[in-house]
C-alpha cells in the first residue's frame, strides 16, 4: 500500500488569473511580501500494492492521459514518504 | 429526399442539446439524439456537441467527457472526415480530445460572461460556415466562464497562417483569448469548435440578438444534401 502524489500546475507561460486574484487578496488580509501566487491541483493516488517502478510508470501514464492536460499543464509524480 | 441527419450529443450535464436539436430541425434537418454512453453514431451525417457543463466540468472542462463511450466512436469518425461542430463545452471537449489544438482556460477577468457578442467569420472554408461571406460580421450570444483560448506560439502561428481561425471576437475580448480567437477548425476543416452559441440565435421570436447563428446549420445541411 502506498500513496503517490501527482502535482499539476499550469505551465509557467500560461496566465493564471485565479492565482493573481489570490495574490491580490493577500495584502488586504495583512500579508505582505508575496510577489506572486500560482494555483494548481494535487492528486493523492492510493495504490493497492507498493509504489514500485511499474506502478509509478502507470501513475505517470494516468497523469499524462487524464490528470493533466499537457497542452497547458505540467505534472510531477512522487511517492509520499 | 430524406433530410440530412445531424447527431446531437447529450452528456450528463449538457444544457443546450434541446436548442441545438431545435436549430437543426428549424434549418430543415433531422436531429438525432446521441447519448454519451452509446457506442453507436446511428449513421448520422454530422455531429453537434452542444454546450453545458458535462460531468460537472470536474477535473477540467471536457476532460471526463472526452473519454465517454460515444467519444470512442466519434474521435475516429471525425479523423476520417465526419463533420463535427462543438460549441462552448463542445469546443472544450474537442480540445481535450485533441481533435482541435490548444485549450480553453478560465476567463482572464475571472467573470462568467453572458452577452450578445460581435464576431467576424474568418473562414468560410468549412462545412459549418460555408453560408457566410468571408469577413462577415455577426452577433451571436456567448455564455461561459472558461473560454480563454490558448495555444503555444508555434500552433497559434500555424492556425493563423493556414486560415484555421474560423471566428474572431470583435470589440472587447470577453475572456482574454489569444488573438481574439472565438473559434477554430482542424487542418481538414471538418471539425470546428467555437465558444459562441449559434443555436441561440436562429430566429427572432425566441429572443437573442437575431438569426445570425442560423448559417452554421444551413451550411452543414446544404453540404450534406449536396454531398
Amino acid at each position: 500500500m502506498a500513496r503517490v502524489i501527482v502535482d499539476v500546475m499550469l505551465k509557467p507561460e500560461i496566465l493564471d488569473p485565479q492565482g493573481q486574484a489570490i495574490a491580490r487578496a493577500l495584502p488586504r488580509l495583512g500579508f505582505s511580501g508575496v510577489s506572486g501566487v500560482r494555483q494548481g491541483k494535487r492528486f493523492e493516488v492510493e495504490l493497492d500494492g507498493p509504489a514500485d517502478e511499474a506502478a509509478l510508470a502507470d501513475v505517470r501514464k494516468m497523469a499524462e492521459t487524464l490528470l493533466a492536460n499537457t497542452v497547458i499543464e505540467d505534472y510531477t509524480v512522487r511517492v509520499e514518504g | 429526399m430524406s433530410a440530412a441527419r445531424v447527431g446531437v450529443v447529450t452528456f450528463p450535464g449538457t444544457l443546450d442539446d434541446q436548442d441545438a436539436a431545435r436549430a437543426v430541425r428549424h434549418a430543415g434537418g433531422e436531429a438525432v439524439p446521441l447519448w454519451h454512453a452509446d457506442t453507436d453514431l446511428k449513421g448520422v451525417d454530422a455531429v453537434f456537441l452542444p454546450g453545458g457543463f458535462s460531468y460537472g466540468d470536474y477535473l477540467r472542462c471536457g476532460a471526463i467527457s472526452r473519454f465517454a463511450p460515444l467519444m470512442g466512436e466519434l474521435i475516429p469518425a471525425a479523423k476520417a472526415g465526419l463533420p463535427v461542430l462543438g460549441t462552448c463545452n463542445g469546443f472544450q471537449i474537442l480540445c481535450e480530445a485533441h481533435l482541435l489544438p490548444g485549450a480553453l482556460l478560465r476567463n482572464a477577468g475571472l467573470h462568467y460572461v453572458c452577452r450578445d457578442q460581435r464576431l467576424r467569420i474568418e473562414s468560410t472554408d468549412t462545412p459549418w460556415t460555408a453560408d457566410y461571406a468571408p469577413g462577415q460580421e455577426v452577433v451571436i450570444p456567448i455564455k461561459h466562464g472558461e473560454g480563454r483560448y490558448v495555444a503555444d506560439a508555434e500552433t497559434l502561428a500555424r492556425l493563423e497562417a493556414e486560415g484555421q481561425v474560423v471566428v474572431r471576437y470583435l470589440g472587447s475580448n470577453p475572456n482574454g483569448s489569444l488573438n481574439d480567437i472565438a473559434g477554430i477548425r482542424n487542418e481538414a476543416g471538418n471539425v470546428v469548435g467555437l465558444m459562441p452559441h449559434p443555436e441561440h440565435a436562429i430566429e427572432e421570436l425566441t429572443g437573442g440578438p437575431g438569426t445570425d447563428g442560423l448559417g452554421f446549420f444551413t451550411s452543414i445541411l446544404k453540404r450534406l444534401v449536396n454531398a
